[in-house]
């Protein structure tokens, strides 16, 4: 590889180089997808659930600290994703939903630890609640996926994995609406497992994907 | 940044929205400008000549797949130092990562006194049988053999003309030898 070689890749990418729609700002398309998925998650809600039960058992604080933990992890997670997609912003906007992730960590140990006293190792409706995280992450996922990529990351895994907690958390929020009886120890716990779950999975898409494409 | 530099800063801003524009004469003056800028980073990273050649070239085709990403109300200089560190730390890992699998073996390139020992290495392979196993070979490696041993392409321009990056295109390469020896000659490497 020499100079010359270098100079006429200059001129070879100058020569084809084609005029490019500019991104809009990370917080302004996070903005819109999370406006989105909110209209539709709000329809889902209203449309498929009973609000009376939810709002009776909203009535519990602890599980509105829970709740609040979840949504704000996911925002500021899908928030941070955008950030870190580009290639000025700082790696530490993957610190951002850390602390609302802690809350809804405390909230929900909490919460296993008064469920364990009164249900023990009772399965509840665990198998249900992966489920449900798992299904309303896959397309949640591919749709904030798809608009990452606009960014061409340098580093992809963390971006994918910032964007996998943050639909994962969104997705444990609709749950809530969905799953309008007492939780078991177990419960909980699964639903840890299938936000993990989803972090891991997108991870992996995006390796093989980047593989694939050679970047 | 000193006054210099910011001022540098704020002319090469305004080449990349240019360039964002389509302009591309801003575009060719703004990769000239700040070549030896990304090969100083780079140079940071890799102390062998050669191989900071190809990461600034690698960093010139990101820099290309990615301007869309630039935002002209930001400073310049930050954006492409992120993304030339970025490309050569992942050299550098890659380079690494083929050196702790490779070893030197002098004697793989001797033959044998044996002719039949020989035989697989010198067996006469036809140009049509050569362009057969080419046109057999899995997508990528097809692709990786026509740019740059048919067309005669170098890697930065197979990389700039396919959008994939030069490792790639090298591991595709890498396996495409590998395949056509496996099927011409039989031989397991």
């Amino acid at each position: 590889m020499t100079d010359d070689e270098t100079m006429r890749l200059i001129e070879a990418l100058a020569a084809k180089a084609q005029p490019v729609k500019r991104l809009r700002p990370p917080a302004l398309r996070a903005a819109l997808w999370l406006v989105a998925v909110g209209i539709l998650i709000a329809l889902a809600i209203g449309s498929f659930t009973d609000l009376t039960l939810s709002l009776r058992r909203f009535q519990d604080v602890r599980l509105d600290w829970e709740m609040a933990g979840m949504l704000l992890t996911g925002i500021l997670a899908v928030i941070a994703a955008f950030h870190l997609s580009l290639p000025d912003r700082s790696a530490a906007w993957a610190l951002l939903p850390l602390p609302t992730l802690a809350l809804w960590l405390a909230a929900m140990g909490y919460n296993c630890y008064r469920h364990w006293f009164t249900d023990g190792w009772a399965l509840g409706s665990s198998w249900d609640c992966l489920k449900f995280i798992v299904g309303v992450s896959v397309p949640l996922g591919a749709s904030l996926l798809y608009l990452l990529h606009r960014s061409a990351p340098l580093a992809p895994l963390r971006v994918a994995a910032m964007g996998g907690l943050g639909v994962a958390s969104i997705a444990a929020f609709a749950l809530q609406f969905f799953h309008p009886f007492e939780v078991t120890f177990l419960d909980l716990g699964t639903q840890v497992i299938a936000v993990g779950l989803v972090v891991v999975a997108t991870s992996v898409y995006e390796r093989m994907t980047a593989a694939k494409a050679g970047r | 940044m000193t006054a210099d530099e910011t001022g540098a800063d704020r002319a090469w801003s305004r080449l990349m929205a240019a360039a964002q524009d389509g302009d591309r004469k801003a575009y060719e003056t703004l990769l000239r400008e700040a070549l030896p800028y990304i090969r100083s980073v780079v140079r940071g990273l890799h102390g062998r000549p050669e191989r900071a050649d190809e990461v600034t070239q690698d960093v010139l085709l990101t820099v290309h797949r990615m301007r869309h990403t630039y935002d002209p109300a930001r400073p310049f200089r930050p954006w492409l130092a992120a993304i030339a560190r970025r490309r050569a730390i992942d050299a550098l890992r890659r380079w690494r990562r083929t050196e702790s699998h490779e070893v030197v073996d002098e004697y793989a390139y001797e033959t044998f006194a044996d002719a039949a020992a020989n035989r697989h290495a010198e067996m006469p392979t036809t140009a049509e049988g050569l362009r057969a196993a080419i046109a057999n070979l899995p997508a990528q490696q097809r692709e990786a053999v026509q740019l740059l041993k048919v067309r005669g392409m170098s890697l930065a321009e197979a990389s700039a003309e396919t959008g994939k990056s030069i490792a790639a295109l090298k591991v595709n390469m890498h396996r495409a030898v590998k395949t056509l020896r496996r099927r011409l000659t039989g031989e397991e490497s």
